[in-house]
């Protein structure tokens, strides 16, 4: 029977604050691993622990904590990516909101692990209860010695503070949200040299988004056995599930990785809203490739849904039933990333742009026959040439709707309108 | 270990302090008007055009004069599927007499379409100012117009 870990507390009265999460256990494991290992115990127990990072990426924790250098004059420093802005996704707002001590309990042990004594908290700027959770428990934290000077005696030091984004998507990517720590434009920087190299003001910086941090307590406390028990041969451990659209309980879902998507669909989030049936599954948050509903039965995890021709990126599965337009669904993803490019590179600055005003006039019933292939023809000009994964991501909608949906594609085109009386 | 003062150096440290100060001076003068931006700029030791770009980079920083409510439709995926994003900017429109970018002339009420608010679960949501409003209905919409008008 799987049982909840990273969730296990935000049900509880007054789930946010230091005395809650002390009576439950909290910061237990943060003073063993103080207290009773060497930073590269830790970093070897989160490498076998097989966790992936699970801001969308899916980068291996410990590999990336391997790769900080190890001179100790090295001033070094942990980002903590609070920035969630992935259409559907809505995991880690909750986890700020309801337990915020469980991620700074994960920000201590990495830090000590990889060296570091400043960290900072990057997080969206519309999560306004969550800046000010975070404000909260890192005062609280302080108070009770879990950060400052000489933590719990150790000679260990930290220091952590809360820097609020302004709203841009792109500032999830990790170049891109040092830049805008730095207080400048979240323009994303080359890689290499990569953040551990040089990072926040030029020091070694490891960025880790906060439920892959939450997850660290857990497996210095359980151990890295327990953790790569739970999951498939290449996803380990527990994840949360963000589930919306046409399902009946929408909401987070703490569940093993390599749990099949129906189940989650149909047991946890009560099945469809409607008598209506599934139609298509965005399975990882918006940029990610759609499912149709023949693959409902994909297990969630990278390798799977990477062999199902989609990505799990941040686990926000997005359901939509037969009624909804394909087109639409599409379309409207495509605004949200040509509002968000950066415009540093061309083709997705004008490509996202363009790729919008094709899905719009398809979908508004203006749509010329040789539009969707030049929708195609776009998302390759597109894909690929960018410097960050954001024009990889963005051509995804328009892309994996056409090849799975391109009969509603013509349809618009040959009908001139929209099959839905929505639209 | 290195002491703080040596870790940042004193024109990134003030660089860094950026968007805190645009909150800041966004917050005292409702929006980031040129005087704003300039003030921020000496503070700083910056240069306008740096705290500029780097403001206007940012869809919460507000580069023309707003209304005391800002009231934010969301127009994401998760809330269209279940009824959201334009039938409730429609309805703002008409109710409201405005655009989306656009402030009410008694400057009480700014319309504007977001995109995303993480708040998928209780789709459909609007924001108002910093407050989130989920499970979205007209009859909602109207009574919290009211009460807002009335304050």
């Amino acid at each position: 029977m799987f049982e909840p870990v990273l969730t296990q507390n935000i049900h509880r009265p007054d789930a946010e604050k230091i005395t809650t999460y002390l009576a439950n256990g909290g910061y237990q494991a943060a003073r063993k691993a103080l207290t009773e290992h060497t930073p590269e115990e830790l970093i070897d127990i989160v490498k076998r622990s097989g966790l992936r990072g699970r801001g969308g990426a899916g980068f291996p924790a410990g590999v990336k904590w391997g790769f900080m250098p190890k001179d100790p004059q090295l001033q070094k420093i942990v980002a903590v990516n609070t920035d969630e802005g992935e259409p559907g996704t809505f995991k880690d707002r909750q986890i700020v909101e309801r337990d915020p001590h469980q991620i700074i309990e994960g920000v201590i042990i990495a830090s000590y692990a990889v060296g570091a004594s400043r960290a900072y908290v990057y997080i969206r700027g519309e999560f306004f209860l969550g800046v000010k959770r975070w404000i909260k428990a890192i005062a609280d934290a302080y108070e009770y010695g879990y950060l400052g000077k000489n933590i719990l005696g150790t000679g260990f030091s930290l220091d952590l503070s809360v820097h609020r984004g302004a709203g841009a998507y792109i500032c999830g990517e990790e170049t891109a949200m040092i830049e805008s720590l730095e207080g400048k434009p979240g323009n994303r920087r080359m890689k290499p040299p990569y953040p551990a190299q040089t990072g926040l003001f030029g020091f070694p910086t490891l960025v880790q988004n906060i439920e892959t941090l939450a997850c660290i307590p857990h497996i210095r406390s359980r151990g890295a056995e327990w953790f790569a028990g739970i999951g498939t041969e290449q996803s380990k451990g527990p994840k949360i599930f963000s589930v919306s659209g046409h399902v009946k309980r929408p909401g987070n879902y703490e569940l093993p990785l390599g749990i099949p998507l129906s189940e989650i669909i149909y047991e946890h989030a009560g099945g469809m809203w409607s008598d209506r049936k599934l139609k298509a599954i965005i399975p990882g948050g918006a940029s990610t490739p759609v499912l149709t509903a023949d693959q409902v039965d994909t297990p969630m995890a990278f390798e799977t849904l990477e062999a199902a021709g989609s990505q799990l990126g941040t686990g926000a599965i997005v359901v939509m039933d037969e009624s909804t337009c394909m087109v639409e669904a599409a379309r409207r993803t495509t605004k949200f990333f040509a509002h968000e490019s950066c415009g540093r590179c061309v083709p997705c600055r004008i490509g996202s742009v363009r790729l919008y005003e094709i899905l719009d006039r398809i979908e508004k019933g203006k749509g010329l026959a040789e539009d969707i292939d030049q929708a195609l023809y776009l998302a390759e000009q597109i894909d690929g040439r960018t410097f960050c994964p954001m024009g990889a991501a963005l051509v995804n909608p328009a892309r994996s709707t056409i090849l799975k949906f391109r009969q509603e594609y013509e349809y618009h085109i040959t009908h001139k309108k929209c099959f839905t009386s929505r639209n | 270990m290195l002491p703080e003062s040596k870790i940042i150096g004193g024109d990134a440290r003030s660089r860094a302090m950026l968007l805190s100060a645009l909150y800041i001076a966004q917050e005292q003068y409702g929006w980031l008007s040129p005087e704003a931006i300039q003030r921020v700029a000496d503070r700083l030791n910056l240069r306008p055009g740096q705290v500029y770009s780097t403001a206007s980079f940012y869809t919460m920083f507000r580069m023309q004069p707003q209304g005391q409510y800002r009231i934010q439709v969301c127009e994401g995926l998760s809330c269209y599927l279940v009824g959201g994003a334009e039938p409730f900017l429609d309805h703002l429109i008409k109710t409201l007499n405005i655009q989306p970018g656009e402030t009410t002339p008694d400057g009480k009420f700014t319309l504007e379409v977001v995109q995303c608010l993480a708040a998928c679960d209780y789709a459909p949501a609007i924001k108002v100012n910093d407050e989130l409003y989920g499970d979205i209905t007209f009859e909602r919409l109207d009574e919290l117009l009211a009460e807002l008008a009335a304050k």
